[in-house]
Formats: structure tokens, sequence, C-alpha cells
């Protein structure tokens, strides 16, 4: 089985603050791994070190069997990582076709005639495709959180980082993006998911990570994850 | 008759400022780096054109023609190398810098031209006018108009309608998010400078060949070109066209009332709009 990505005992400080505590991660290709930790446990600034927004202290990160831990995030881009953000960023002065065919020449380093009819084809997947040609400035909450999985899917990825793209949707809502996210799986792209929404994230993953306090205190299926005592009692704040 | 034709070569000389200008609101709009170097620059490349045009007896566009690529060059480096280094939250930093610049250029210019005052020569071109429905304008002034028009499509064109437009726009809405999808932001800022000294070298053409310059009418031009625009609202490339018309068209209704009143009324024009519209006439949608 191949490895997509390694985090080898990678930590972390912002000043006295330790977010990011010797975490070893390894990720399997195919694989949808759920992230789940009280707010600032350190999980968005886990995704920033794989993307390469921030730079680890120490330890070393590696993407399909290379050492990134030096890399530049547009470099990872190229390489197969691709990220939504906990609130959507979307460029919004371009439309949204123009968002994606934006990260997929770029992100792929592709001319634009060799992705446009993929980048269609994410809409159509996303659910995108009738709003291709409005302003991504005046998109809805949803759509903002689709545009942001659409144009991580546009970049190329092998894989696919999902911070809290759950949170704040209707139920209905958060139905339609789960489906989304099962047919993305199901063709293969590694997943990291970062959620709050326990239901949503434990119906698609086969994995899930516990962080607390920059440290992973907890990896397995998720259901013996729900069930330990130790996680029930920091992240859910439950007497076991 | 006599004040539609003031309006007339008000509007063709709104093409000059707009040339003077296209350059600044190019690179405001993407990467909000206020240029004070800006007329310096558009002088220096007035030099250089001037050099190829006395060393290898070339005409001057064909001159302007072979500075562009060199200009490009410049603008890449200078960007690349230094002023990405100051770009950032901070907005000081690359004022400061570009001031600096622009004090560098004026004496370097000082130094190397002196500071006799220069003309690229165009011959019979000078003078030569055409008739247009009982009004006669230069033909000078309507190449000016006509390229800035044509500088202004073309830039248009680069932005709504290339890959390289869209990262243009995107590193504009977001740096860190364009980072995050594979576009290299330095990498686009330096393309940016490099395409705005295109422009100051088709600038500093029209500049050169249609009045007397010297290393120091720099930051003059640097003026007309913030009114133009800031008139037009910043970021919109047409608003800029519009905003060195009506700075054109001020000032030769003004000097038309009384010669002295030329630069004044051109910049009372600028006051006006501000009271009136403080966000410029044609202002981007967003931000």
């Amino acid at each position: 089985m191949t490895t997509v990505l390694d985090l080898i005992d990678v930590s972390k400080s912002f000043g006295a603050l330790k977010v990011t505590d010797g975490v070893s991660l390894t990720v399997p290709k195919g694989q949808a791994l759920g992230i789940i930790g009280p707010n600032g446990a350190g999980k968005s600034t886990l995704f920033n070190l794989i993307t390469g927004n921030i730079s680890p202290d120490q330890g070393r990160i590696m993407l399909l069997g290379q050492d990134v831990t030096r890399l530049p995030a547009m470099k990872r881009v190229r390489m197969g990582v691709g990220r939504s953000f906990q609130i959507p960023q979307p460029f919004e002065g371009l439309t949204v076709l123009e968002n994606l065919l934006a990260a997929a020449v770029y992100g792929r380093g592709a001319p634009e005639a060799a992705v446009a009819d993929d980048c269609i084809a994410i809409l159509r997947d996303t659910e995108m495709l009738a709003k291709a040609n409005t302003l991504a400035g005046s998109l809805s909450l949803l759509d903002r959180k689709r545009l942001e999985l659409a144009r991580a899917m546009a970049t190329g990825p092998e894989l696919l980082l999902l911070d809290e793209i759950a949170g704040g949707l209707t139920e209905g809502e958060c139905r339609a993006l789960i489906d989304t996210i099962r047919g993305l799986h199901a063709k293969g792209v590694t997943i990291i998911w970062i959620e709050h929404v326990l239901h949503a994230l434990t119906s698609v993953v086969e994995r899930l990570l516990v962080l607390d306090f920059g440290r992973v205190i907890g990896i397995g299926a998720p259901d013996d994850i729900m069930a330990s005592k130790d996680v029930r009692e920091i992240y859910l704040g439950m007497e076991a | 008759m006599i004040w539609v034709d003031t309006v007339v070569q008000g509007v063709l000389l709104g093409g000059l400022y707009a040339l003077f200008a296209a350059g600044l609101s190019l690179v405001f709009g993407i990467m909000r780096l206020v240029n004070l170097a800006h007329g310096d620059m558009i002088v220096a490349a007035a030099f250089l054109i001037l050099l190829l045009v006395q060393g290898l007896g070339l005409n001057p566009f064909l001159a302007a023609l072979l500075a562009a690529p060199a200009m490009f060059a410049f603008g890449w480096l200078l960007q690349r190398f230094i002023l990405n280094r100051v770009l950032g939250k901070d907005i000081l930093p690359p004022l400061l810098v570009t001031f600096g610049l622009s004090v560098a250029l004026q004496n370097g210019m000082l130094e190397a031209f002196s500071a006799d005052s220069r003309r690229i020569p165009i011959g019979p071109l000078e003078s030569a006018s055409v008739s247009l429905g009982g009004i006669t304008v230069g033909v000078m002034p309507l190449l000016t108009f006509g390229s800035a028009v044509a500088v202004i499509v073309v830039l248009n064109q680069i932005f709504y309608r290339t890959a390289l437009g869209r990262a243009f726009r995107a590193t504009s809405d977001d740096p860190v998010t364009a980072s995050l999808m594979g576009i290299n932001p330095r990498g686009i800022f330096a393309m940016a400078t490099g395409l705005a000294m295109v422009v100051v070298t088709i600038a500093a053409l029209y500049l050169g060949m249609r009045s007397n310059f010297d290393p120091s009418i720099g930051p003059a031009r640097l003026i007309y070109a913030f009114e133009a625009v800031i008139i037009g609202g910043l970021g919109s490339l047409w608003g800029t066209l519009a905003g060195g018309i009506i700075i054109g068209v001020a000032q030769t209704l003004g000097a038309a009332i009384n010669p002295e009143w030329q630069i004044l009324a051109g910049h009372i024009a600028f006051l006006v709009v501000l009271v009136i519209r403080p966000r410029g006439l044609f202002p981007r949608a967003l931000d």
C-alpha cells in the first residue's frame, strides 16, 4: 500500500504555546481520515503544516514518499495537496468557473485547454454548473462551501484537506455535501477531514484521529475511538 | 466651435495622461503597491528610447519596440528582488523604497544626461494634422489617444481572457489562497510590474515625442497619473482613461480661459470629483 502522507514527529510552537506536539501520522493512499478535537487543539495548524503555509519547528513531512518539509505551499499544490478553508475564501472578483480554472491551470501546471473539461466535470459533480458564470463574491454560504471543495478538486489533488466544510450548513445541505465527498472518496482520492459535525464525519471516514493540545490522543476506527473513555472525557466532555 | 475644439484637444490630451496612469493603475490594482517612482521610470524610459534613436538612428517607434522588453526585464527584476521584499501588511515600506528609487533615478539621470531639456525627434510628424469635420487635430495627439485606448483594450483582454489574467485577479483577491492553488504570488507580481513597465515605455514614447523632458519632470507626471487613477476609481482601467480625459479637458478649458490656469484647472477638477465621488467614478464593486 502506498503512503500519501507521512508526518514524522512534527512540532510547532507559537511563542510559548505548543500547538503541534510531536505528531506522527501515516495516511495510506485512498483512505479517508477524520480529525476531531476541541477548539484550539491545533487542527487547522496541522493543515497549515501539511499545505506548507507554516513550517514546523521540528520533525519531517513526507508527501508521496518525498520530503517536503521545506517546500513552499505552491509547490506542494503541484505535488497534489488540495485544500478547502474553514471560512470559504473564494476569489470574489472571479466567476465560479474562473476560480476553478485559475486553480487548475496553476495547481496542475497545465494549459487551460487541457483542464477546462475537467473543471466543468467538477462543477457538475459539486452541483455548481448552473452557477459557473456567477461572481464568486455573490454566492450563498452553501455554494461558497461547494466552491471551496470544487476549487480544491480542480488543483488535481492526491490528498484533499477539508477544513470544517459541513459547519454552518442545514441538515439537507449537509447531506448533499456528504454525498459529494463520498463520491470523491469512491474515486480513490485520499481525504483528511477536520469536522465538528460528527455524524457527517463518521458517515464518510474509515479512520478517526483525536487531537488535544496539539497531541494525538487517539487514532483508530471511528466506533472504537468514539467509545474510548479518554476521548469521551476530553472531547465530548462527558463522564464515561 | 472654439469650445468644441478645446474639448476635443482636452480629450486627446487625456489619452497621454491615461498612458501615464495605466501602468500605475495596473500595479496598484494587483498588489496595492503605490509606485512613487512611476513618473521617473517614464522619464528613464524616454531617455532609453532617445539613446536608441540617437545611437542607432532608429525610428522612435522601432526604438520603443526595442526598449519595451528591456523595460519589462527591469520591472520584473525590480519586483522580484526589491519590491517583493517590502510588500506586506504595512504600506509604508514600499512607499519609502519607491520614493528612494525616485530620488536615485532622478539623480542618476541628472548625472548621466545632465539637466538639459531633450526631445525625441520625429520630423514632420510632429506638426502633422488632419481635419475632422471642421476641427483640426494633430496627428500626434490622435496617435497618443489611439495608443491609450489600445493599451487599455489589450490590458483588459489579458485580465479577463487569459490564464495569466485570472492569476492576476486571483492574487489581487487573496495572495495566500492563491498560493494554495499553485499560484506563485511573487512571480505574478513580477509579471505585473514587468507588464506595467511595457506600458511605461509606450507612455515614455509619447511623452518624449510630444514635449521636452529632463530628469526632473517625473514627479509632475506622477501627479497627473495619480489623479487619473483616483478619478477613475482604483483598479478600473477604463476609469483611468476617463480620469485622464477629465484632467485633460479641464486643463485645456482652463488654458482657454487663461493660460496660467491650465495646470490649476486640472487639479481643481480632481478635487471636485473627489468631493462628489470620493471612491472615484468607476470604483470596483468589491473591496
